[in-house]
């Protein structure tokens, strides 16, 4: 557990909680990232400010890299897999009516059975292929 | 308004994504896979998001309208049915293969990796086909 980042996991979180929350306050939109992502491209209706959110998880990582010098973070390499494992993120998510976001912030942060129930699943498939492959 | 405001809330919750680490790969691999080094790191960002989330969304509760729009627009489904089942279980798949999901794959594009980009193309791809091929349909159509 020598890689455990308590307080950066801490301090981060709070910023995924204040930007969903204030999705909802505002607007009173859920800040589910795979359905306002995907929205944003194959719906006419409501797209400038899906769009906007979309730029604006765009731009995070390079504010964020702006203030912390040291900032970096490793990619997967082009590859079968990570093809594939982006087409079952895609599929499950919208079958699923949401991902880690919509389902594991603010619809448990809502107390939705059905959030808490899809987060749990996605959790164990997680772990599952994970610790296995 | 409306604009800007969602533009903030993208950008605040990619910040999170990137100084709690989320954004890697790596290190959500390593949350996910208890066989290994295990990391719990993952644990208190969905700790710290829904602690902040849950508080807010209590305190809102009896506000009649958001802000800058005319009403709060909740899911109308509450029980768990089979497309919601299936689909998770699917993206938890994906999930455990590389250690993205939506919101740090599209967070670490800015990065220029093409296994990022090829991973976010796959996954809009996967969001058409699951458009045009609804869940509850195959279903039906199988049984």
């Amino acid at each position: 557990m020598d890689n455990f980042t308590p307080i950066a996991a801490l301090v981060g979180g709070t910023f995924i909680g204040l930007g969903a929350l204030l999705l909802m306050v505002a607007l009173g939109r859920v800040a589910g990232i795979s359905g306002i992502s995907s929205l944003a491209i194959f719906q006419r209706e409501g797209r400038s400010w899906r769009l906007a959110f979309v730029v604006g998880l765009l731009v995070g990582p390079l504010a964020v890299s702006v203030l912390i010098s040291d900032f970096s973070f490793s990619t997967p390499e082009l590859s079968l897999r990570t093809v594939i494992a982006g087409l079952l993120v895609g599929l499950g998510t919208a079958w699923g009516s949401g991902c880690t976001s919509g389902h594991g912030i603010c619809g448990i942060g809502r107390f939705s059975a059905r959030s808490i129930t899809a987060t749990l699943v996605f959790m164990a498939a997680g772990v599952f292929v994970a610790s296995l492959f | 308004m409306q604009i800007f405001i969602a533009f903030l809330a993208g950008l605040l919750m990619s910040v999170g994504i990137a100084v709690s680490k989320m954004i890697d790969p790596a290190k959500v691999l390593a949350f996910l896979d208890l066989s290994g080094n295990w990391d719990p790191s993952l644990a208190l960002v969905m700790a710290g998001a829904l602690a902040v989330y849950s508080i807010g969304f209590w305190l809102i509760r009896h506000k009649p309208a958001p802000v800058v729009a005319e009403k709060f627009q909740l899911p109308l489904l509450s029980k768990p049915d089979k497309p919601l089942l299936i689909g998770a279980v699917i993206f938890g798949l994906g999930w455990g293969l590389v250690g993205y999901c939506p919101g740090p794959a599209i967070s670490a594009l800015s990065a220029g990796s093409v296994g990022t980009l090829g991973f976010v193309l796959a996954m809009i791809a996967g969001w058409y086909l699951a458009r045009r091929w609804p869940l509850t349909k195959i279903i039906s159509r199988l049984s």
